[in-house]
């Protein structure tokens, strides 16, 4: 059976129908990730006055990706450019590049996961050594005695990170006196730690709403970058047969693409940047 | 991306491409300078400066490298009744900020 408008635009609508399911489509994304954004508009302006972190996140990092993104953009664009002027090579290696700048995004994104989840917030006992009641220690887990147990209180851990004696002095990371903080190798006994936790979704609603966010971008690019990558490799062999409906498929695959970009243009600035 | 008969010049693309990229870049930048600098006094202003920045750059991805300057009429139709749900949540989710149900403690 052969599927009508493939390749033909459809005398109703205009054009052919896979861009009229990829634009559907992309409306549904739409109200996905609106949804999400007003949850984090509601949970931002609902938090009290000092308690919403800043400057947590890497902006070096979060710019790297966005030009990587922008870049994958424009070679996804080029892609079709080259299946619309018959030349596929060029084809293949501007979608090579599209993939190479997407799985860039995602190690680099990687990075940024693992630094929280090495992040920890480590509340110490009334008790220990040289500390004032509430005082606890921040930093990346650098070691772990090979015998720690924080049940059974055995072992040490060894972070990379300072003292702060008010919680508060964490929420603004940009501020001077965070600016000035002298990071040193802390070892802590498990017998002086009252509660530690790592810098997860659960740790705080910012956390939390940021793996959400990202991660389903993150999951977003993945997808993607599978479907670029069978229209890279295996998929391709449609060129020798149908080459429009190849250019059609590249076309709907980059709209995608776009829209993940565009997501990330404003996933950027919100959480990294205000 | 745009309507498939017109035709394609690969080189007046990757100088569009080119522009774009510079475009995107400067207003990353813009956005990056407007957060680290006191500039509109106070966290409410530097957020809508901010944003306002990201808005003209998803403006000149969706224009041209989605190529909505030259799209067709569906494509606009599936496109205004999108931004008019999306108004609708987002303004929705702005009535609801201050909807606390009586006897709520606000700080």
């Amino acid at each position: 059976m052969e599927i009508p408008y493939t390749v033909q635009n459809r005398p109703d609508t205009g054009i052919y129908n896979a861009k009229v399911g990829i634009w559907l489509f992309l409306a549904s994304e739409v109200m996905l990730f609106g949804g999400l954004f007003s949850a984090y508009i509601l949970l931002r302006v609902g938090a009290a006055p000092g308690e919403w972190p800043h400057g947590w996140l890497n902006v070096t990092l979060g710019t790297i990706n966005t030009i990587l993104l922008a870049l994958s953009a424009i070679t996804t664009l080029l892609a079709w450019a080259a299946c619309k002027v018959r030349e596929f090579g060029k084809f293949k290696f501007f979608h090579a590049c599209t993939i190479v700048l997407a799985l860039t995004f995602l190690g680099i994104k990687s990075y940024e996961y693992r630094d929280k989840f090495m992040h920890y917030e480590v509340q110490l006992q009334p008790s220990a050594k040289n500390r004032a009641a509430g005082e606890f220690a921040d930093g990346h887990l650098v070691a772990k005695s090979g015998d720690f147990d924080l049940a059974k209180k055995t072992g040490f851990i060894k972070l990379h990170g300072h003292i702060v004696k008010d919680r508060k002095e964490l929420m603004d990371l940009r501020s001077p006196e965070a600016q000035a903080a002298q990071h040193e190798e802390l070892t802590i006994a498990a017998a002086d730690i009252k509660k530690m936790e790592n810098y997860a979704p659960r740790h705080n609603t910012f956390t939390a709403i940021y793996f959400t966010l990202t991660g389903l971008h993150a999951l977003h690019i993945l997808g993607g970058t599978l479907v670029i990558f069978y229209l890279w490799g295996p998929g391709s062999r449609m060129w020798k047969t149908d080459p429009e409906r190849f250019t059609n498929r590249v076309e709907v695959s980059g709209l995608f693409w776009h829209f993940v970009d565009l997501v990330w243009i404003f996933l950027f600035p919100v959480l990294y940047l205000t | 991306m745009s309507d498939s008969e017109h035709p394609v010049d690969l080189k007046s693309y990757i100088r569009r491409c080119a522009a774009i990229l510079f475009a995107v870049v400067c207003t990353t930048s813009l956005m990056i300078a407007t957060s680290f600098s006191h500039i509109g006094n106070g966290w409410a202003a530097r957020v809508a400066i901010i944003l306002g920045i990201a808005v003209v750059n998803a403006l000149l991805v969706a224009s041209y490298l989605m190529h909505l300057l030259s799209e067709k009429k569906m494509v606009y139709a599936l496109l205004v009744f999108t931004v008019f749900f999306f108004i609708g949540l987002m303004g929705l989710t702005l009535w609801a900020t201050n909807d606390f149900p009586p006897g709520t403690a606000i700080h």
